[in-house]
């Protein structure tokens, strides 16, 4: 470890170069194993209980239990994985930029305006067309998704604004949002009539129950482009966390990197949230988990998208055996576990500004 | 002020009570406005003379069944709530000397919520008399909860107790916490969950008559602690040590304070749920016509915050025809944007 920290390994491609981290690499591939070995447990779940070792063979062999698998366990499995991975990205880039341990697409109204968007949709949808599905389902709900975690985080900086960001204002406005939104989507869940209790527990507390290849698709494609890009501006996103004046000095063009990841940290969250409505406290928990595994001094991206995965994983097997055969909404454990942390951090924060 | 001044202080004091009193009457007069709202508005619509007609002599008609059966129970719960509520906010907001204290945004109604919840489901009390007691330590803990995580760390202002910021995240934070249990066992118990989806969202629609009675002694209890806490609260607001000085006991003060909050706050959940944003808001509103002397505004707070409450149930009746929304749920679309806006203040408020 000393000797390499000395040497600064590095890989090129290009102008472009990236420093590598070994303990960063280890932990990815660590979290790697382990969401490997969490999705295959959850897959485990389900009206059949299968060993490790089925749930292996019917993925390459043909029968029932290939079906079973391949249809309805994988897909879940995967836009949990997925899910996380997105939360976690968006978490750190936002955490990063914000130079705020607390600033998350949760908080900053997100997540909430990106799930009363699509809540709009699928009632609006309820009502004239009898359902949303098809290609509206695919494009239009992510799209919709986006507009409207855009538009929430927009009006939380906006009312957040006043000569400058003072990054305390920034949180609490994002609460006030937040309120409104939860509470328009009680709203709009009470005159769309949704008869399906488990649907509507998904937009309120985020869920993945009976989440298909039609939800994985989106979170994959938005994944596939977005980690290429986000990476791409690390570069940037180091830099930022010295101050704006150095920054600009080592010649980075600060307005514009800061605006495209925080479009890329918006995209990922309401992309997340369209497929498992708001799962809370991962996007806040995520980057810290990561900085400290990693050893670094801000959100590492990859990372925090693998702890996000496993997170999200993990509250997802808790949520479906603790109080088996009731499977409780993903959401309910992530905050059960994750609002502790927040006290933590909050006590943590008051202690480093006595001192 | 170092001349002496001529007689005026005499006439002064005279207006300022009438002044005070035409207040008061002013928002009595609100509170029966939105009485009469709520009796005469809803999915049914009745006529001012039948609503007369059937609080004075029932004869059986469809309108005299609904108002009597279904209005006047919700209307009185609401009036009930609402000055629980209003009161426990400005006592909150007086003991923390933060603008932004509410028993619901600081967790207080979610920790009433999730014990009486949980010993109904858990335990199978199904009682009113039985459960309120879980409801009532829930508040303490989560009330003295709360104010441990905000005063955590040394003293976040020169005045000493949590800042506003910390106290409201701290809040926020229990308050998921609590809510996300409470869900789980809402959860858990399919039967509980029709039932018990208003002590999260907040309702004062079709709960039983006898809940009235039973929630009335813990809110005459609070409301006498909370007028009794007046005067060592006005003392407080100076200081802790110029209170000492004027010869209070600052711990009893408190204590009292606390109890009166508890209570209050456990009454109010035990009749409609967990609302919030109505001891945000209302203390803020009446704040201008009280002036800082907690004697006067306590009861404006308590009339103002059941007239609010009512007013936000009839606009939940108005706005989402044919069904309702829950008032907890006005009441946040409402008072957000006005936390929102107190948060943006360029002078934060003291107290």
């Amino acid at each position: 470890m000393t000797a390499v920290r000395g040497t600064r390994a590095a890989v090129r491609l290009g102008g472009a170069s990236w420093r590598l981290r070994p303990r960063a690499i280890t932990v990815t591939l660590l979290g790697l194993g382990a969401l490997a070995l969490l999705m295959a447990l959850g897959m485990r779940l389900g009206e059949i209980e299968m060993g490790l070792g089925e749930v292996v063979s019917a993925i390459v062999s043909d029968g029932p239990a290939h079906f079973v698998v391949m249809e309805l366990r994988l897909p879940r499995a995967l836009t949990g994985a997925l899910v996380g991975a997105a939360l976690g990205l968006a978490g750190a880039i936002t955490q990063a930029i914000a130079r705020n341990p607390l600033a998350s697409p949760d908080i900053l109204g997100v997540t909430t305006g990106a799930s009363v968007a699509v809540v709009a949709v699928m009632v609006a949808g309820g009502a004239w067309y009898g359902g949303v599905s098809g290609a509206l389902a695919a494009v239009g709900v992510p799209v919709l998704a986006l507009a409207g975690g855009l538009a929430g985080g927009v009006l939380v900086y906006a009312l957040a604004w006043r000569k400058g960001l003072d990054g305390y204002r920034l949180v609490l406005v994002g609460i006030g949002v937040s309120t409104v939104f939860t509470n328009v989507k009680f709203w709009l869940l009470t005159i769309g009539d949704v008869n399906d209790a488990s649907r509507a527990m998904t937009w309120i507390s985020g869920s993945l129950h009976g989440r298909g290849w039609e939800q994985a698709v989106p979170v994959a494609l938005a994944l596939g482009a977005l980690v290429p890009a986000t990476l791409l501006g690390t570069r940037s996103l180091d830099a930022l966390r010295f101050g704006d004046e150095t920054v600009t000095a080592l010649g980075v063009r600060t307005n514009l990197a800061r605006g495209l990841l925080i479009v890329a940290a918006v995209l990922l969250a309401a992309v997340a949230t369209a497929a498992a409505g708001p799962i809370a406290f991962v996007a806040l928990a995520a980057p810290q988990i990561a900085l400290r595994l990693a050893g670094a001094v801000q959100p590492p991206l990859l990372v925090s998208a693998v702890v996000g995965a496993v997170l999200v994983c993990a509250a997802d097997l808790i949520a479906r055996t603790l109080f088996a055969p009731t499977e409780l909404p993903v959401g309910v454990v992530t905050a059960v576990l994750g609002a502790p942390y927040l006290i933590y951090l909050l006590i943590r924060a008051r202690r480093e500004r006595r001192t | 002020m170092t001349t002496i001044a001529p007689a005026p202080p005499v006439r002064p004091l005279a207006g300022r009570w009438r002044r005070r009193v035409l207040v008061l009457l002013a928002l009595l007069a609100a509170l029966v406005l939105a009485t009469l709202l709520s009796l005469t508005i809803g999915a049914k619509p009745v006529p001012l003379g039948d609503t007369w007609h059937a609080l004075t002599g029932p004869t059986g008609t469809e309108n005299d069944i609904v108002i009597r059966s279904l209005r006047v129970p919700r209307t009185i719960l609401g009036v009930l709530a609402g000055i629980a509520l209003g009161c426990a906010g400005a006592l909150m907001q007086g003991h923390t000397r933060n603008p932004l204290a509410d028993p619901g945004l600081l967790g207080v109604t979610q920790g009433a919520a999730f014990a009486m919840v949980a010993s109904i489901v858990l335990l199978g009390i199904g009682d009113l008399y039985g459960y309120i007691w879980f409801g009532l330590a829930g508040a303490l803990l989560a009330s003295v909860g709360v104010f441990a995580l905000g005063t955590l760390g040394g003293r976040g202002t020169a005045r000493g107790g949590p800042t506003p910021v910390t106290l409201a995240l701290a809040g926020t934070a229990v308050s998921a916490f609590l809510y996300a249990l409470t869900s789980t066992i809402v959860l858990l118990d399919e039967q509980a969950m029709d039932t018990f989806r208003f002590w999260q969202a907040g309702s004062i629609a079709g709960r039983p008559t006898a809940v009235i009675g039973q929630v009335l002694p813990f809110l005459i209890t609070g409301l006498v602690l909370a007028l009794a806490n007046a005067p060592g609260l006005n003392a407080l607001s100076l200081g802790e040590d110029v209170a000492r000085a004027l010869g209070q006991n600052v711990a009893r003060t408190r204590a009292v304070g606390v109890a009166a909050i508890t209570l209050l706050t456990g009454a109010s959940v035990a009749a409609c749920g967990a609302v919030a944003f109505v001891g945000l808001m209302v203390p803020h509103l009446v704040r201008p016509l009280a002036g800082p002397d907690h004697r006067w505004l306590l009861p404006y707070s308590g009339l103002a915050g059941a007239a609010l409450l009512l007013f936000a149930d009839v606009l939940g009746r108005v706005v989402a025809r044919p069904g309702e929304l829950e008032v907890g749920v006005v009441l946040a679309l409402l008072g957000a944007p006005f936390f929102v806006a107190l948060v943006r203040r360029r002078k934060p408020v003291r107290l």
